[in-house]
C-alpha cells in the first residue's frame, strides 16, 4: 500500500472512531457497487448516513472539504440509493450524506471535522 | 454568524448605500456572492480569497454567502472588495461585527492584500455622508481625495491587514508600500496669454463679454483667423470656481478615472474632436455609465472646434444639458445623472472651403453648399448661443501694428480682473434670485419689472423686432448681453450704446 492510500485508510479508521463516539452505528465500510464506493455506512438513530471521508496530512493543497466537488456529492447521493436497494436491509425512514474531514500531520494529532447533511 | 458593513453603489454622480452582509455556514466550502453583481464584481470572490490568504487572515474553509443589499440594485465595479473581505472576516469572528456595521468601506483589493485606489471615491463619500454615515475606511492611495469631504471621520488603509487591525483584530502589523494611482497621461496644451492674439480686438472683447456673462459663444471665420487660439484662452480669463462648482468638477473628474490631487478650482476645458459620438459627448456606456465631455466640462468650457463637422445628432444631444444644466442617461440597467453646467464655445468655418466672407481669397462654394454647411448647426442649438461673432483673418498691417504696440493688447491677467469685477456687479444685482450669471436670467425678467429698460434705450431693438430681423428669443439674448456689457463698464443699466454693441455681437453671422 502506498503512503497516500495508507493515510486514507488511517483517516477512515479515525473517522469510524469519531462516528462511534457520536453514537453512530457503523454497519459497513468500503462498500462497492458499479456506481462507486461508500467509505462508511452508518445509522444515526433511524437515519441512514452515507459518510465520505477525506484525509489530508496538511492544508497546503486546500482543506479536505474543498475536495468534495458537486459531481462527487451527486455520486454520493446516488450511492446512498444504491445501498438501500442492494444491501437487503429494510428501507430506512430517512437518509443523508455526511462528510468527515481528517487533517493528520505526520508528526501530530489528527483533527477531525464532521459536516452533517450536505447537499 | 452574520456580519454586515456598508459600501456605496454609484450611478452617475448619485450614490446609493449598499449593505454588504456575510454569512458563514458549516457546509461544503464555497463562496457565493449574490445581489446583482456584474462580472467585475463577481471576480471579487477570488480577489478577496487571495487577499485574505496572503495578508491578515485566511477565509475559513466553510460556506460563505455574501449578499449585497438592496439586492435589486445593479452593482458594478471593484470598489466593494474591502467591504466584502471585512464583512466575511467579521462573520468568522476575526473582528467584532459591532466594530464595522456602521462604517463605509470603499476600495479594491490586490491579490497580495493591499488596497488599490479607486475612481469615484469623492461622489461615493458625498453620497454616503448625505445618507447620514460619517465613518469611512478608504484606500491610502485616495487619501487626498478623501480629505476633500468635510465633516467625516476617514481612516486610510494600505492593506486589508491594516483595516482589520483598525477594527480590533489581533494580527501583527506589517508595513507595506501603499498602492498609488498613476497620474493620468495629461496632454498639456500650452495655455498662452490673451495678449498673443493680435489684430482681433473685437474678438478679444467678445471673449471677455462671454466670460463675464457666462454667455455661450459661436466663433465664425476662415481657417487661420485664430478661432481655436481664442477659445483656448477662455478658461484662463474665467474666475475661480466657487465651492459647489469645485466639488462638482472634482467629483466628475474622479468618476472619469482621473487621479484627484486636490480640489479643482480652475474652470476645466474640454475640446472633443468632431468625430466624437453622442455617448462620448454626453456620457454613456451599457453597464458602467461614464461621464462624457459635457459633464467633464462642468463649471468650465466645452469647446467644439469645427462644430458643423459634428454629426447633427451629436450636437443636438447637447440641447438637454444646455437647457437644464444636467445630463440624464437612461440605460436598461439604470438611470444616471451628471451635472453639465458648462459654457459652450462653437467654432466654425463659414462654408466648406472656409473662405466665404474673407477679403483676400474668393470662396469656391456654391450658395447651396454654403447654406447647408451652417444649417448643420440646428436652430434650437444656435438659439442658446448668445454671442455669435465673426472673426476675420489677421492682416499684415494688424500684425505690424501689434508688434509696434505690444502694451496695447489685453493680457489674460487684466481680462480676468475685468471679468471678476463684472461678475461681482452681476452677482450683487442677481443676489437672492439663484442665478449667478447674466446668461442664466430668463428673458421675461429682463423685459418686465425692475430690470426693464426705458423705451428710449430699447428703441433700435424694438424696431428690429418689428421689422422681423430679430426674433423674440434674439431680443432677449441681446438684452442679456447688454447687461453684461453694462457690468463690464462698471455697473448701472445698459445704455443705447451697450444695446447697439450687443446687437452687433449677435447679428454678425449672416445666415
Amino acid at each position: 500500500m502506498n503512503p497516500k492510500d495508507e493515510l486514507g485508510r488511517r483517516g477512515e479508521d479515525r473517522a469510524v472512531l469519531h462516528l462511534q463516539a457520536a453514537d453512530f452505528r457503523v454497519v459497513g465500510r468500503n462498500w462497492r457497487c458499479p456506481v462507486g464506493e461508500i467509505d462508511i455506512v452508518a445509522y444515526d438513530g433511524d437515519c441512514l448516513v452515507v459518510v465520505e471521508v477525506k484525509t489530508r496530512s496538511t492544508e497546503a493543497y486546500g482543506h479536505p472539504f474543498e475536495a468534495i466537488s458537486p459531481a462527487k456529492l451527486r455520486r454520493l447521493h446516488l450511492l446512498a440509493r444504491e445501498w438501500i436497494a442492494r444491501s437487503g436491509e429494510p428501507s430506512p425512514p430517512s437518509w443523508r450524506v455526511d462528510v468527515v474531514g481528517v487533517i493528520w500531520p505526520s508528526d501530530g494529532e489528527a483533527v477531525v471535522e464532521h459536516l452533517r447533511e450536505v447537499a | 454568524m452574520v456580519a454586515r458593513t456598508l459600501s456605496v453603489a454609484l450611478l452617475g454622480m448619485t450614490g446609493a448605500l449598499v449593505e454588504v452582509e456575510a454569512h458563514i455556514a458549516n457546509a461544503i466550502p464555497g463562496f457565493q456572492l449574490i445581489g446583482l453583481p456584474d462580472a467585475a464584481l463577481s471576480d471579487a470572490k477570488d480577489r478577496v480569497k487571495a487577499a485574505a490568504a496572503n495578508d491578515g487572515s485566511p477565509l475559513p474553509a466553510k460556506k460563505i454567502v455574501v449578499n449585497l443589499s438592496p439586492a435589486g440594485l445593479p452593482k458594478q465595479g471593484t470598489a466593494y472588495d474591502l467591504a466584502i473581505a471585512v464583512a466575511v472576516l467579521a462573520a468568522e469572528g476575526v473582528v467584532k461585527a459591532s466594530a464595522i456595521d456602521s462604517v463605509v468601506h470603499l476600495g479594491e483589493l490586490s491579490l497580495d492584500g493591499r488596497v488599490r485606489p479607486m475612481s469615484g471615491l469623492l461622489p461615493a463619500m458625498v453620497a454616503a455622508r448625505a445618507a447620514g454615515h460619517t465613518r469611512f475606511v478608504v484606500p491610502a492611495g485616495n487619501a487626498r481625495e478623501a480629505a476633500l469631504v468635510p465633516g467625516v471621520e476617514v481612516n486610510t488603509v494600505t492593506s486589508l491587514r491594516e483595516a482589520l487591525i483598525l477594527h480590533g483584530a489581533r494580527v501583527p502589523a506589517i508595513e507595506v508600500p501603499p498602492l498609488v494611482q498613476r497620474p493620468a497621461p495629461t496632454i498639456e496644451t500650452p495655455e498662452g496669454d490673451l495678449a498673443d492674439v493680435v489684430g482681433n480686438p473685437d474678438a478679444v472683447e467678445a471673449l471677455v463679454v462671454a466670460a463675464a456673462g457666462g454667455h455661450h459663444l459661436l466663433l465664425l471665420g476662415p481657417p487661420g483667423a485664430g478661432k481655436t487660439m481664442l477659445a483656448h484662452r477662455l478658461p484662463a480669463i474665467l474666475p475661480d470656481l466657487d465651492d459647489e462648482q469645485a466639488l462638482v468638477a472634482t467629483s466628475v473628474s474622479s468618476l472619469a478615472g482621473r487621479p484627484v490631487e486636490g480640489l479643482i478650482t480652475r474652470p476645466p476645458l474640454e475640446s472633443p474632436h468632431h468625430t466624437s459620438s453622442a455617448a462620448a459627448l454626453v456620457g454613456g456606456g451599457s453597464k458602467v455609465i461614464r461621464p462624457g465631455a459635457a459633464a467633464r466640462a462642468s463649471g468650465g468650457v466645452l469647446f467644439l472646434d469645427e462644430a458643423p463637422e459634428f454629426p447633427a445628432a451629436v450636437l443636438d444631444a447637447l440641447r438637454q444639458p444646455l437647457e437644464s444644466g444636467s445630463i440624464t442617461i437612461h440605460r436598461a440597467a439604470a438611470v444616471a445623472r451628471f451635472p453639465a453646467r458648462f459654457q459652450l464655445v462653437l467654432a466654425a468655418n463659414p462654408c466648406p472651403c472656409g473662405q466665404f466672407g474673407a477679403s483676400d481669397i474668393a470662396c469656391t462654394c456654391t450658395p447651396i453648399a454654403r447654406r447647408r454647411y451652417l444649417a448643420r448647426l440646428s436652430g434650437p442649438l444656435l438659439d442658446r448661443v448668445d454671442l455669435q461673432l465673426r472673426v476675420a483673418r489677421v492682416t499684415t498691417a494688424a500684425v505690424r501694428l501689434a508688434a509696434d504696440d505690444r502694451q496695447g493688447s489685453l493680457s489674460t491677467a487684466e481680462a480676468r480682473s475685468r471679468v471678476e469685477r463684472a461678475r461681482e456687479i452681476a452677482a450683487a444685482r442677481l443676489g437672492g434670485t439663484g442665478w449667478k450669471t447674466n446668461a442664466e436670467v430668463p428673458g421675461s425678467r429682463l423685459r418686465a419689472g425692475a430690470w426693464r429698460l426705458p423705451p428710449a434705450t430699447t428703441a433700435p431693438l424694438d424696431r428690429a423686432l418689428e421689422r422681423g430681423t430679430l426674433t423674440m428669443r434674439g431680443y432677449d439674448r441681446v438684452l442679456r448681453v447688454a447687461w453684461t456689457l453694462a457690468d463690464l463698464a462698471g455697473g448701472g443699466t445698459p445704455t443705447p450704446e451697450h444695446l447697439g454693441w450687443a446687437l452687433y455681437l449677435r447679428r454678425s453671422v449672416a445666415t
